[in-house]
């Protein structure tokens, strides 16, 4: 039976196929949906969210050590984090097939940078695959596990964003059924002291040497031949667009396994054809191998070495030309994202907005990021999840003893302080720091389109489960218990009050901004603790005094046309805008 | 690879340009076609712009409509459309949605929404302008627009005989099947 999934919906369903027990993953764009998807094979699967990558991956590698087929799911940016215990596992290899996932963003669609993780492969020693569309997506899964087992390795499955989001048909097969292989102590093997590790390093070689026969053997590495006078040698999407732009007018050597290289195969491919072209996104991967090789080829001196790639670009590139197309003088304006209408964070950022010329703003990842954008433009850094606090903690220091008035605020998304802000926090309090940490607490992972974590109530499998309690957290880790506030951020005066008292401190201080996400499906027990019966707000144009005040909300609700005028369809009621109007021009009524 | 037809739906994050091509590329498969569609979401969902892109044919390869590609486009928004059009073909058809969602920086008064978008569009390309909003308010329900706009889509692409009415019934939330029918009829009929 074939089925339309999209590259993410593959990977899941191609690990249920493969026998997998046991899924962890930290959500984060493109790779968000593989775990939601694998959640739907639960009754054979377990699978969970984990605090972070990190844990994902280590939990993904006990598993593994204790009999399981299983995998780690992430994108880009999360294999830096989970890059401690790769590197290693690299060494001591698997029990049970391992996979990790990491989705690649070229083109910076929802991130924070576009690293090509395919050097990962490289730096830890892994076996790389790279599935170009949703079919090689469940296959190359499958693949992976069997792999890993046959070369005790764990396998880095690398897609991209284009791959993760496209949909392509997909033919469904049977689950093969993967007992746990008996658990055994193995000391030697997965106690990674210096002196077993040198034995592992060596007998690492020893496994590369028969990763690479198999890699020139394989034919997921295969030759499409068509004619001696254009040869592409490409690998995942890249390919698909080399396919679209040279048609038929070229050979092509497709690769599937990208770590180890199959150089044997690329030699005899690049002997075959007079000219030889690499197509492939972001970093000269594919190309590097080949230069070191001395094999002659033509890659990024045509093809840009950032961006997302596209068969328009590579068209460009190779032939110079480009499509016919329509085109008028009407420029379209860039449409940024913004906070929703009604979101909880939207009464914080108001607040350190005006506050702001007094103020850093250290900022992290997530919806809350957007309170940089103007007209707030209440975020001033955020480089990576949990950085706001410690990037803060160490710019109040400097601040602080160069005798400078300004003061450190720093934002951090629920999830994210359960994912790396925590240890950050416990920074602050430890080297008796004064940053001022809000956690936004909007009861929910809320970017990447709203997943259950430990502050919740519930796990990726639907189950009921303690919520994590972020207060005790702060006051088990050395903040003060009056040091600690909790605000509903859309009371403006709260908010304020909040931020001042704090602001008076010189010990650390932690303001946790507790309301849910307005998108978010509301749980029975945030029924219970907050206030969101439906309504809405309106402005009375004849009291409307024209200031604008409420525009500076940046609410996409509402627009001025001869006065402040709020989308009846979009307006949730959360009042901000009514609090800020100085004329009472701003009334809420029922829904 | 020419007898591949592509289609582009373009809107605002919100604005069902999803679910809509979701049911689109279902009904293209039970008919027998191979599809790659490919979306683009992330941060669209607060407010962005979002694009679904569908393509359809014997064999495909690429997810991608390129430049100049674009058989339809669809634009669930006005400045949407005029984002899009160098993805159309010259000889290509697109349809706007008679709709207006200003950016945050139009709003502020930072930018100005362009003027005259539908008249120079018209100029250089086979322009159908639909009131998806009018139509879906006469059908009895706004947020049936999307379906509205699919239905002037299958239209256009001459897929009138897909089973839309199971397509619809199956993709649908739950008791908002018949209205959504209606909205898809209203939408096809017309063009």
């Amino acid at each position: 039976m074939k089925k339309i999934l999209t590259g993410n919906e593959a990977v899941a369903r191609g690990a249920y196929e493969g026998g997998l027990l046991f899924a962890s993953a930290y959500p984060g764009t493109p790779s968000t949906e593989i775990l939601e998807n694998m959640a739907n094979y639960r009754q054979d699967v377990y699978c969970e969210w984990a605090p972070n990558e990190k844990v994902a991956l280590e939990a993904a590698i006990g598993a593994s050590i204790a009999g399981a087929r299983s995998m780690a799911c992430m994108k880009h940016v999360g294999v830096n984090v989970a890059a401690d215990p790769l590197f290693t596992f690299a060494y001591t290899g698997v029990t049970g097939g391992c996979v990790l996932v990491s989705a690649d963003d070229p083109g910076m669609h929802s991130s924070q940078n576009e690293q090509d993780n395919r050097n990962y492969a490289s730096a830890a020693r892994v076996l790389m695959l790279e599935p170009a569309d949703s079919q090689e997506s469940k296959d190359f899964v499958k693949l992976g596990l069997e792999l890993s087992e046959k070369f005790d390795t764990p396998v880095l499955l690398r897609t991209t964003t284009r791959v993760c989001h496209s949909k392509g048909l997909v033919e469904l097969e049977d689950r093969v059924t993967k007992e746990l292989i008996p658990y055994e102590h193995k000391i030697r093997k997965y106690v990674a002291t210096p002196g077993n590790g040198k034995v592992l390093r060596v007998q690492l070689e020893k496994r590369l040497e028969e990763m690479t026969a198999f890699s020139n053997s394989t034919d997921i590495n295969c030759e499409e031949l068509a004619g001696d006078e254009i040869g592409v040698i490409s690998s995942g999407v890249s390919f698909v667009y080399a396919k679209e732009v040279f048609g038929e007018t070229a050979s092509y050597l497709k690769l599937g396994m990208t770590f180890p290289m199959p150089m044997e195969k690329i030699k005899e491919f690049a002997k075959k054809v007079k000219k030889l072209y690499v197509v492939e996104e972001m970093d000269p991967y594919i190309e590097s191998h080949l230069k070191m090789a001395g094999i002659p080829c033509i890659g990024k001196e045509c093809i840009p070495a950032y961006g997302e790639l596209n068969p328009d670009i590579v068209r460009k590139a190779f032939f110079g030309t480009a499509a016919e197309s329509v085109s008028v003088p009407l420029k379209a304006t860039i449409r940024p994202p913004v906070l929703c209408a009604g979101c909880p964070h939207r009464g914080l950022f108001y607040v350190l907005s005006k506050k702001q010329k007094k103020l850093m703003i250290t900022g992290d990842i997530g919806c809350y990021t957007l309170g940089s954008a103007p007209p707030l433009s209440a975020m001033h850094t955020c480089f990576c999840m949990g950085g706001s606090i410690s990037a803060g903690h160490g710019a109040a220091k400097v601040l602080n003893r160069a005798g400078s008035d300004l003061r450190v605020v720093s934002v951090i998304g629920d999830s994210t302080f359960f994912h790396t802000g925590i240890n950050s926090l416990m920074d602050v309090a430890y080297n008796k720091g004064n940053n001022i940490t809000i956690v936004a607490d909007n009861r929910i992972t809320a970017m990447t389109g709203h997943q259950e974590n430990p502050g919740t109530g519930f796990t990726l499998m639907g189950e009921p489960a303690v919520e994590a309690d972020i207060p005790a957290i702060c006051r088990a880790i050395g903040i003060k218990t009056e040091n600690i506030t909790v605000v509903n951020p859309l009371k403006l005066d709260e908010m304020e009050a909040a931020v001042d008292a704090a602001l008076a401190r010189t010990e650390p201080s932690v303001i946790i901004t507790k309301w849910p996400c307005i998108l978010k499906k509301f749980s029975d027990q945030d029924r219970k603790d907050f206030d969101l019966k439906p309504r809405k707000c309106v402005v009375d144009a004849e009291e409307c005094k024209k200031c604008k005040m409420c525009m500076k909300t940046g609410c996409p609700a509402i627009t001025f046309d001869g006065t402040s005028q709020i989308s009846a369809d979009s307006c949730t009621g959360c009042g901000v805008c009514r609090q800020v109007c100085k004329f009472g021009a701003i009334k809420e009524v029922e829904r | 690879m020419s007898d591949v037809k592509n289609i582009l739906l373009v809107g605002v994050g919100g604005q069902g340009t999803i679910l809509a091509s979701k049911i689109l590329s279902e009904g293209l498969i039970e008919a027998g076609y191979d599809v790659k569609m490919s979306e683009i979401h992330g941060m669209s969902q607060r407010g962005g712009d979002v694009s679904t892109q569908i393509r359809y044919g014997e064999k495909v390869y690429s997810p991608i409509v390129g430049e100049g590609a674009a058989d339809l486009i669809v634009a669930f928004e006005k400045m949407e459309a005029l984002r899009w059009i160098s993805h159309l073909k010259k000889d290509g058809k697109m349809l706007i949605n008679d709709f207006e969602i200003p950016t945050v920086p139009i709003q502020l008064g930072v930018e100005k929404y362009p003027e005259g978008i539908l008249d120079s569009l018209k100029a250089v390309a086979d322009t159908v302008v639909i009131e998806a909003g009018e139509i879906a308010k006469q059908v009895g329900n706004t947020r049936t627009m999307n379906i509205v706009l699919l239905g002037a889509l299958a239209k256009a692409m001459n897929l009138g005989n897909l089973d839309w009415k199971s397509l619809i019934q199956r993709n649908v939330k739950k008791g908002f099947e018949d209205i959504n029918l209606k909205a898809f009829e209203a939408g096809f009929a017309c063009l």
